[in-house]
């Protein structure tokens, strides 16, 4: 681009800027808290039940809890309504175990078609594969400074 | 105009053979079906899958059912058509090439994003008064899941899209040009690409008004027209947000277009928060203009129609690489016999 063209460009993007309707954020926030909310207390009442019928202490019912919820999250999206949800909750919707479990099995369910072994399972992590990496990656960090610090 | 005639101003062809636009038919999807034009589009298919086993199965159906259909309705059979020029928005364009799979003529596969049928439009015109042909189909087709797919994320993802946002059409648009009876083509601008360096994927809008503006410019300059000599300035899938970018860079051209601008993209969709700024996709000007304009042109109620279509030419792969969103937009003038007016 010549320097007259970047200056032009400048200008139409500073346009842009202006007109481009802004994103409701008040509106966002308040859908985010209820549905993940919602979702979260789903969950609490989930690690309840199954303290109560297990005999577990809490700390040990967390990883059944979380694996209803993930079932509840593929369940979900295999019936075609977690994505109905995301749209008004936006973080609210993904970031609870069971956005992880849709950005899973939402892929799975796209490529099917293109086959089980280079559709299905090739590109079941195309969303999650991300945050997946980030997340080990961070997590071996945290855990080397704690190491070091010695708790 | 150079020594043959066929050539005014810098981007703009002449055709003074006239070629017509006999017939034009449209398939859209449920949505489309539902919205504004639904009245208007020939068939309105119950689901987006047809029944069948992909989407992108299920775009080839639509796509094959609007050339055949509007061959049928010209009053043509499919042996009396000599090409096919078609695109959509799949890698590779299989929709079309797929579609073409089952015709007994030529394909002439075209990839110009959304403005692909305009494109078409354009050659078809040319190979008409070229006479390198008598009969040639323009068509384009998009489908808004198989479209999510390949540009977006998987359908099921649940995702929060910005306001600025479009939906892609579920719908397939196709028009027969040749020597027979219908409003004629009467000029086509031909769009340079235009990158004012737009980079939001989420936004296609404002990386297509300059391209669009600029078309149309140019097409003016061009015929030495006003933009009052047409009833209807139609753009292909600026959205809100295009559509108001664009009137503002031609206003500050000094082209007021306000009382005869629209965009099929904002036409095709109710405004609906899943919709945002409006409808995208090659086959929104395809079906807006094979279903709702051409019927108006023939009805009487427009004349004088220019459609431009506009086009993103990014892919994912281009867009994650840091590349802006270059944009295109042609242009196809379509008058009433009698009624082009005044024109240099």
């Amino acid at each position: 681009m010549s320097k007259a063209n970047r200056r032009q460009a400048a200008a139409y993007q500073r346009m842009v800027n202006r007109t481009t309707p802004k994103r409701p954020l008040a509106r966002n926030l308040f859908w985010a808290f209820v549905v993940g909310g919602s979702i979260c207390l789903v969950g609490q009442v989930v690690l309840a039940a199954i303290v109560a019928m297990g005999d577990l202490t809490p700390k040990e019912a967390s990883t059944p809890t979380v694996g209803v919820m993930i079932f509840l999250g593929a369940l979900f999206t295999g019936l075609g309504l977690y994505d109905r949800l995301a749209p008004l909750a936006g973080m609210g919707a993904n970031l609870p175990i069971t956005g992880f479990a849709n950005s899973m099995v939402s892929p799975a369910m796209e490529f099917r078609r293109e086959g089980f072994v280079l559709g299905v399972s090739a590109r079941m992590f195309t969303v999650a594969g991300p945050v997946i990496v980030h997340a080990v990656t961070t997590a071996v960090m945290v855990g080397f400074i704690q190491y070091v610090l010695g708790k | 105009m150079n020594a043959a005639g066929k050539r005014i101003g810098s981007q703009t062809l002449v055709f003074p053979g006239r070629p017509a636009v006999q017939s034009g038919a449209s398939v859209v999807g449920p949505k489309e079906g539902s919205g504004p034009l639904g009245q208007y589009f020939d068939v309105v298919k119950g689901d987006t899958l047809l029944g069948d086993r992909s989407w992108e199965r299920a775009e080839v159906r639509m796509l094959g059912e609007a050339v055949e259909l509007a061959v049928y309705k010209a009053g043509l059979k499919l042996q009396d058509i000599q090409a096919l020029l078609c695109g959509d928005l799949l890698n590779q364009i299989t929709a079309s090439s797929f579609a073409a799979r089952e015709l007994p003529f030529p394909l002439v596969g075209l990839y110009g994003a959304c403005s692909t049928f305009v494109e078409g439009m354009s050659l078809g015109a040319m190979m008409v008064d070229g006479a390198y042909a008598t009969a040639v189909v323009a068509a384009a087709s998009s489908h808004h899941d198989t479209a999510e797919r390949q540009f977006r994320y998987p359908t099921e993802f649940g995702n929060q899209r910005p306001p600025a946002a479009q939906w892609t059409v579920t719908a397939a648009g196709a028009v027969v040009l040749g020597r027979g009876e219908g409003p004629h083509v009467t000029f086509a601008t031909l769009g340079r690409v235009v990158d004012m360096g737009a980079v939001d994927v989420n936004d296609m809008g404002s990386a297509m008004a300059p391209a669009a503006a600029e078309t149309i410019w140019q097409h003016l300059q061009d015929t030495g027209r006003k933009p009052s000599h047409y009833d209807l300035i139609a753009t292909g899938d600026l959205g809100r947000l295009g559509r108001k970018l664009c009137m503002e860079l031609l206003r500050r051209r000094g082209l007021d277009v306000s009382g005869n601008f629209a965009d099929c993209g904002c036409l095709i969709f109710d405004f609906t928060p899943e919709v945002h700024c409006g409808g995208s996709g090659c086959g929104c000007s395809a079906a807006a203009f094979a279903g709702y304009f051409l019927g108006e042109l023939a009805a009487g109620r427009l004349n004088r129609v220019l459609l431009v279509a506009t086009g993103s030419l990014h892919s994912p792969g281009s867009s994650q690489q840091g590349e802006s969103l270059p944009g295109i937009a042609h242009a196809v003038a379509i008058e009433n016999p009698g009624q082009e007016g005044s024109s240099p």
